[in-house]
């Protein structure tokens, strides 16, 4: 079953087209790596999945509800899918456990015992339980980010979509939170994620998507793209990120 | 120079016959300081409005705000003042404006107002600056959640933005009381007005406008002990000021 459906879409920023004709789908449980040269656009996709960015042409449905469709009560639907930032975006005035407090009780109204405990169980999932009265600006990076993706689970997301999680990291940080997301994947969570972490891909990634100028240039299972994907443009890229 | 000193001069009765001259300052005080308070709450929550609007992803919503600020920043405080006082009555329906004409204290309504209306553009125009120096990540973020626009600013972007821009609040807070001397112009006996009347009835012009200014200088150091106060107190553990926040 498809849970998120991309179909033909385009989008402008003003003459500029950033995304060409963009078309894919990630059934439920699957994890798919959408990586591609900087400014090919990738943000941009991942974005509109849950329409954080608008798009001109095509449709996107997830878990059968169209984005475009005017019925659709959109912060309902974005409370249902889980986002992680390249640079976190906690809330910094709000202490860890509040960050994961604010959407379980002011969109899915939960009451503030409920979501406290769910909120603690999440922490205590990425190892942060003792940080829970801390504010963001005392966690290391790694730790916000670990945060970060307890927040977005904090909402029984049905998909979660990733953009360059791990980029802003220090290396020594980075496979702290990898962790939490294959430990995620692995139990089965839908999962779009921009990286360009291939072992991350080799390990979870049931697809990768290559992106280049706008256009998703390949769409191939793991298998076939680290064995021979067939874009030249795809294969320089590899070849640049895999050796250093 | 040949100037005769007399402090005791507060002592005496002032001709008006409300009592001594240091009565009238006080009351003058009075009026500075509940013009200055009333125009700041309005400019305040007004000024909280407008700033916000002017960044919303509503185009036209941000120009009206827009419009709004050029509207109220740029004519100068005294206009604004004798708009409100001597030609609006002119405008309304003449029952209206005869109404407003007689109205007890109306130049203390007119002068909060007009600078209420006025401070307001200047606190729209910090508001927007302190909610576009946020990541732009933050209101995605919010959004991200399910959270509604109005429930973005409420609990993601206007508690940061507030907190960045306590230091150009305080002095537009400063300013409020410093220019709520101009309403003297339409009449409020406000303190520099009651220097001024001290002066002309009694000719002791350096008293009169010494107790002014350190009566100003007081509100202004409470005002600036207040605002340090409330910063230390919504500051946060490990935040480093925006724009130069370490991530
Ligand atoms: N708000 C915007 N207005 C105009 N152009 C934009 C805007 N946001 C992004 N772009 C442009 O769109 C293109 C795609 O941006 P996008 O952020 O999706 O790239 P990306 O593949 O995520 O790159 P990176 O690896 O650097 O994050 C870039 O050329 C970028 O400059
Ligand atoms: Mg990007």
């Amino acid at each position: 079953m498809a849970m998120i459906e991309i179909r033909n879409v385009s989008k402008w920023y003003g003459e500029f087209n950033v995304l060409k004709d963009c078309s894919t789908t990630v059934d439920k449980g699957q994890v798919v790596v959408v990586c591609g040269p900087s400014g090919s656009g990738k943000s941009t996709l991942i974005k509109c999945v849950n329409a954080l960015e608008p798009f001109q042409q095509g449709d996107i449905t997830v878990n059968g509800q169209s984005l475009c469709d005017p019925a659709t009560n959109l912060p309902k639907l974005r409370a249902h899918i889980g986002m992680v930032f390249q640079n976190f975006e906690l809330f910094p005035h709000m202490r860890v456990l509040d960050n994961l407090n604010l959407g379980q009780t002011k969109v899915l109204k939960r009451d503030r015992a409920t979501a406290r405990d769910r909120s603690l169980e999440l922490l205590k999932r990425v190892g942060l339980e003792a940080h829970a009265q801390k504010y963001p600006g005392e966690l290391s990076g790694g730790q916000q980010q670990r945060v970060a993706i307890a927040r977005a689970l904090a909402m029984d997301p049905i998909a979660m979509l990733f953009d360059e999680p791990t980029s802003a990291l220090d290396p020594e940080m980075i496979n702290e939170v990898l962790d939490v997301m294959v430990a995620l994947a692995k139990e089965g969570m839908t999962m779009m994620v921009v990286t360009h972490e291939m072992g991350f891909a080799r390990q979870v990634a049931h697809r990768v998507i290559f992106m280049d100028e706008g256009s998703i240039v390949e769409d191939t299972s793991k298998e076939e793209f680290f064995g021979s994907p067939r874009s030249e443009r795809a294969q320089q890229f590899l070849s640049k990120i895999l050796h250093h | 120079m040949n100037y005769n000193w007399n402090w005791a001069i507060f002592f005496e009765m002032s001709p008006e016959g409300t009592g001594t001259y240091l009565d009238t300052f006080f009351w003058g005080l009075g009026w500075t300081i509940s013009t200055s308070m009333l125009a700041w709450s309005m400019a305040l929550a007004l000024g909280t409005v407008v700033g916000v609007l002017r960044t919303t992803p509503y185009p036209w919503v941000v120009r009206l705000g827009d419009a709004y600020v050029e509207l109220f920043r740029n004519v100068p405080l005294i206009v604004q003042m004798f708009l409100w006082y001597f030609v609006l009555p002119e405008l309304v329906p003449k029952a209206a404006g005869d109404w407003l004409k007689q109205l007890p204290n109306a130049s203390f309504y007119n002068a909060f107002i007009a600078l209420g209306f006025y401070t307001s553009a200047r606190v729209a125009e910090q508001v927007r600056a302190g909610i576009q120096s946020l990541p732009r990540g933050q209101r995605m973020a919010g959004t991200a959640i399910g959270l509604t626009l109005p429930q973005t600013y409420g609990y993601v972007l206007l508690p940061m933005a507030f907190r960045i821009i306590v230091p150009p609040l305080t002095s537009e807070f400063m300013n409020t009381v410093k220019n709520s001397a101009v309403g003297l112009t339409i009449g409020l006996l406000e303190l520099t007005g009651r220097a001024r009347a001290m002066q002309e009835f009694s000719f002791q012009v350096f008293e009169a406008f010494t107790a002014a200014t350190i009566a100003y200088v007081m509100i202004t150091i409470t005002i600036v002990l207040t605002m340090r106060w409330l910063e230390r107190r919504v500051a946060i553990p490990g935040f480093i000021a925006a724009g130069n926040a370490t991530r």
